[in-house]
């Protein structure tokens, strides 16, 4: 049995990974990457529209600030995110952006002078500051008060993977590619590593490791109509959750994109919208306005999704074999904008629809798209219940996006975190208590127990067949535990999946080929995902509210006295049917942004009991501190900066300040 | 109750769709090799798939897969044609199987695993540890000037249109079709090839980049280097996000040559 060593391994060769592992390896520890693919092939790549930072360098982005993303931020969550990380988040994000930008990112940049954009569906010229020429700029995007997405054309997290990747080598970081964890090593609340499959050969290996990193991304392939790549199958969650010790925080709360095309799901960017295109019904009607006066084709994912829905419920869906769709126009936008700033989705149109988006309209429908929930953890990075094991990005439930994340807040979210994370775990291994401390004989038990379940998948006589119990699962995940949920059809989901799961340990294969042999890929990884996907089915089932991406049609209001509270869900035992659910409340006395109506959507909600108070001792604070710098009203609203690492405190210059 | 009617799957043409389709069966024969299993010889195994409109070698192969015959080892990730996983030769042509419609074949058609690479199995290569080698032999990163920035201030400023130009080049997935594709790599194992040569090209015009021509000369002014391109720039012709390799060659070659002579 080969034993490997590192003082961090992380599991994940995306963006959150790559840029955690340099934070560890730049302060002195040795770290190891395990990917599934290459990691220049990652989903982080698929993130085409940008990523938010409130540099406000651009006119239409003038007077941004952490605090106005900050508000942007929880608003959009419905008040179900860590306000104290989302400060952490939007105090970094400028300096990723900088950073980056430094090591060789090109960023879209402003060009001073006029230019002709789209808003609300007219012409509308700018006229960009002379003071502001070729600094990094910014786009509209859903649920911001102002311009602040950075971007790359419309390849900004392809850019950013290969930058930060190219980064990892130069820094002699080894990435082993087509190598799994499938399971994490572990005994009295201590992480020491992972059992890791290699893809291309079959064989078991142990990672052994002061600190492990899960940075494995989300888990949309649970469902059969999501914009994921077809590796997020959130097998990283998912070992975290079989060791009975982590918990799994908010898996109910998935969000679906509106645009992605249709019918082959595949993503197109909110930039599109945030560009100035359109949504329109069968009859060429620009409907969005009508529900959301005042955000339109610009409210939060979670709250377009719905309207689009809503529409195609009421008839004015376009019919296709397919099924009903709504259409994207993004023709008033121009060829030349097109063809610059919207080229991956000029190519994909063009590819998969095989039409021209500079001539003709879109078709798109909502699509699974993001995992909000994921490891739980502290600010650190760090799981309060399996000491060393740490998560960042999607894989993780920081929790910076609590029921809905903000466009452009993903990408920016894995390189925030990575650098934010990637401190804390090298802070861990410089501490007495992250010393290695583990018996060569546990590490060989536990890579005994895995390849004895792989054998037992082999050779073990079952008569189930791993693929149709995963596209069952997908299919039910998709019809019932998706945009509009009720108490009934997620009953039925929970039933139907814990048949599934009872099945699944039943599994033959067909093959038994040495190697790679992808059908037993399929088979353990389904005997995971289900135990996910019954996690999002019973904690959606549970919550009887309605909060960002999670709609239930039986309890539309939020509530914020009865749930204004984080799930946590953990698998207790290997043989049990359901995760065992727990509730973390969320403090109202502490938040700095106490809960309210987020601007779009539904108005009305049950208030939490402190809510009055808090709202009314914030506004106080305000007042007496009305003349103060804003610094000093953070401050006394919700202190943090206590919780960032110290190189990555201080002020954020921007032009604005600077003449002042 | 349904609250998502049923779109397609992604990785499966819903019945509709096949009834309505072309109405003619694909014979699509693939190169099969497992060397886990090396005392079966390579060989050409033969899928019947009934077409259908917008099918792409992603849903057909998936398709093969999930209900002919697991064991088929193939790569893809986004399936959406950015990630540059999924070349391989379609019909003796390398090209990303995700965005290749099957309504642009024949009825009989071939694929086989791009050359150059190490198999890993029937139509998956090891792209990855060939690109990772071309990265660590070209440092194909940018060398600052110093270490570390300071991250509170504003960004170092840079001239719009040149910030356009290095993503143009940027633009390159490292899919490794521009390799399978080359006359010199397939005889020159140490051959950057059009990808590294692109690199360099981008690399040369980010200003952020102290390095100098000097500098790149040491790392491709040789017959592994720009001047084992033989010209024949079947790279070009079949580069997925059509980068222009042909002029960016010519370019490095041109200061290479420069250098070389002075």
């Amino acid at each position: 049995m080969k034993i490997n060593y590192t003082d961090v391994l992380v599991i994940g060769g995306g963006l959150a990974g790559l840029r955690a592992a340099i934070g560890a390896r730049r302060r002195g520890h040795d770290a190891a990457i395990l990917s599934l693919v290459p990691p220049k092939r990652s989903h982080s790549a698929a993130a085409q529209g940008g990523m938010q930072a409130s540099l406000g360098n651009v006119v239409k982005g003038q007077g941004d600030n952490e605090d106005v993303h900050f508000e942007d931020t929880v608003r959009g969550s419905d008040w179900g995110a860590d306000q104290r990380v989302v400060r952490m988040f939007v105090q970094t994000a400028p300096k990723a952006v900088r950073e980056l930008a430094a090591w060789g990112l090109p960023w879209s940049r402003v060009q001073k002078g006029d230019h002709e954009v789209i808003i609300n569906g007219q012409k509308v010229v700018l006229t960009e500051r002379d003071e502001a020429h070729g600094l990094v700029a910014q786009r509209d995007f859903g649920g911001t008060k102002k311009w602040r997405t950075c971007y790359v054309s419309d390849g900004t997290g392809h850019a950013m993977l290969f930058t930060v990747s190219d980064r990892a080598i130069a820094e002699s970081i080894p990435v082993h590619e087509r190598m799994e964890a499938i399971a994490l090593i572990h005994d009295a609340g201590r992480c020491h590593g992972a059992v890791v499959r290699n893809l291309a050969t079959g064989e078991l290996s142990a990672f052994v490791a002061k600190a492990t990193v899960i940075a494995t991304g989300g888990a949309g392939r649970l469902y059969r109509v999501t914009t994921n790549a077809v590796i997020c199958e959130g097998i990283g969650m998912a070992i975290a959750l079989e060791t009975g010790q982590a918990a799994l925080g908010n898996m109910e709360a998935i969000q679906f994109h509106p645009t992605g095309i249709f019918p082959a799901s595949i993503l197109v960017t909110e930039g599109c919208r945030g560009d100035g295109g359109l949504l329109r019904d069968v009859d060429g009607h620009r409907f969005m306005p009508d529900y959301e006066p005042e955000k339109k084709e610009l409210a939060s994912r979670d709250v377009v999704s719905r309207r689009m829905e809503t529409h195609i419920r009421k008839g004015k869906g376009v019919p296709s074999r397919f099924g009903d769709h709504l259409w994207l126009d993004i023709t008033l936008l121009g060829r030349a904008h097109i063809e610059k700033n919207l080229r991956e989705v000029k190519e994909i149109c063009e590819s998969f629809l095989g039409i021209d988006p500079a001539e003709q309209f879109i078709a798109v429908r909502p699509a699974q798209h993001y995992t909000m929930g994921g490891v739980r953890t502290d600010h650190t990075g760090q799981s309060p219940t399996l000491k060393g094991l740490f998560a960042a990005g999607e894989a993780a439930c920081w929790d910076m996006h609590g029921f809905n994340r903000l466009g452009g807040n993903s990408v920016a979210e894995t390189v925030v975190a990575g650098m934010i994370v990637g401190e804390y775990v090298a802070d861990f291994c410089d501490r007495a208590d992250g010393e290695l401390q583990v018996s060569t004989g546990l590490v060989r038990e536990f890579v005994h127990a895995e390849q004895a379940k792989l054998d037992h998948l082999v050779h073990g006589g079952g008569s189930e067949d791993a693929m149709a119990l995963r596209l069952a699962m997908q299919d039910i995940m998709t019809r019932q535990v998706g945009i509009f949920r009720t108490g009934a059809d997620l009953a039925a989901a929970v039933r139907d999946l814990q048949g599934l799961l009872e099945r699944s340990r039943h599994i033959g294969l067909r093959h038994s080929a040495p190697g790679p042999n992808p059908e037993l890929v399929t088979a353990y990884r389904v005997q995971k995902m289900l135990k996910l996907a019954l996690c999002v089915a019973h904690g959606a089932a549970m919550r009887t509210e309605s909060r960002g991406a999670h709609f239930r049609e039986d309890f539309p209001r939020r509530d914020d006295a009865g749930w204004l509270k984080r799930t946590l869900a953990t698998w207790r035992s290997a043989g049990d049917l359901l995760p065992t659910l727990d509730y973390e409340a969320l403090d109202v006395q502490a938040m700095e942004l106490p809960p309210g109506w987020r601007g779009y959507g539904a108005k009305d909600s049950i208030d939490h009991p402190d809510t009055a108070a808090r709202t009314a001792a914030v506004a106080a604070t305000r007042q007496a501190l009305v003349s103060a710098p804003r610094s000093d009203v953070q401050r006394a609203l919700m202190p943090f900066d206590d919780l960032l690492p110290p190189p990555l405190r201080g002020p954020n210059e921007r032009i604005d300040d600077m003449q002042t | 109750m349904s609250t998502i009617p049923i779109h397609t799957a992604a990785a499966s043409p819903p019945a509709a769709a096949t009834q309505a389709g072309a109405g003619r069966t694909l014979q699509i024969r693939v190169l099969r090799y497992n060397p886990q299993q090396p005392a079966v010889p390579p060989h050409w195994q033969t899928y019947a798939v009934e077409d259908a409109p917008g099918m792409t070698l992603f849903i057909a192969l998936s398709e093969i897969r999930e209900r002919q015959d697991p064991s088929l080892h193939f790569d893809f990730v986004c399936r959406a044609g950015i990630c540059g996983s999924c070349a391989m030769l379609v019909d003796g042509r390398p090209a990303l199987a995700c965005r290749t419609l099957t309504q642009t074949l024949g009825d009989s058609f071939t694929l086989a695993p791009l050359p150059v690479f190490e198999l890993i199995g029937d139509l998956s290569v090891n792209t990855g540890k060939w690109m990772r080698g071309m990265s660590e032999r070209l440092q194909t990163w940018v060398h600052e000037a110093q270490a570390q920035v300071d991250l509170t201030r504003l960004e170092a400023r840079m001239e719009p249109a040149l910030a356009d130009a290095i993503y143009e080049l940027d633009r390159c997935i490292e899919c490794g079709c521009c390799v399978a594709a080359c006359g010199t790599a397939r005889m020159r194992p140490d051959f950057v090839g059009a990808v590294g040569l692109n690199k360099i090209a981008r690399l040369r015009l980010d200003p952020r980049d102290t390095r100098k021509d000097d500098d790149f000369y040491d790392l491709v002014g040789d017959d592994s280097g720009v001047f084992g391109c033989m010209s024949l720039l079947g790279c070009h012709d079949v580069c997925p996000k059509q980068l222009p390799l042909q002029t960016q060659i010519a370019f490095v070659r041109r200061k290479m040559v420069a250098l070389g002579w002075s």
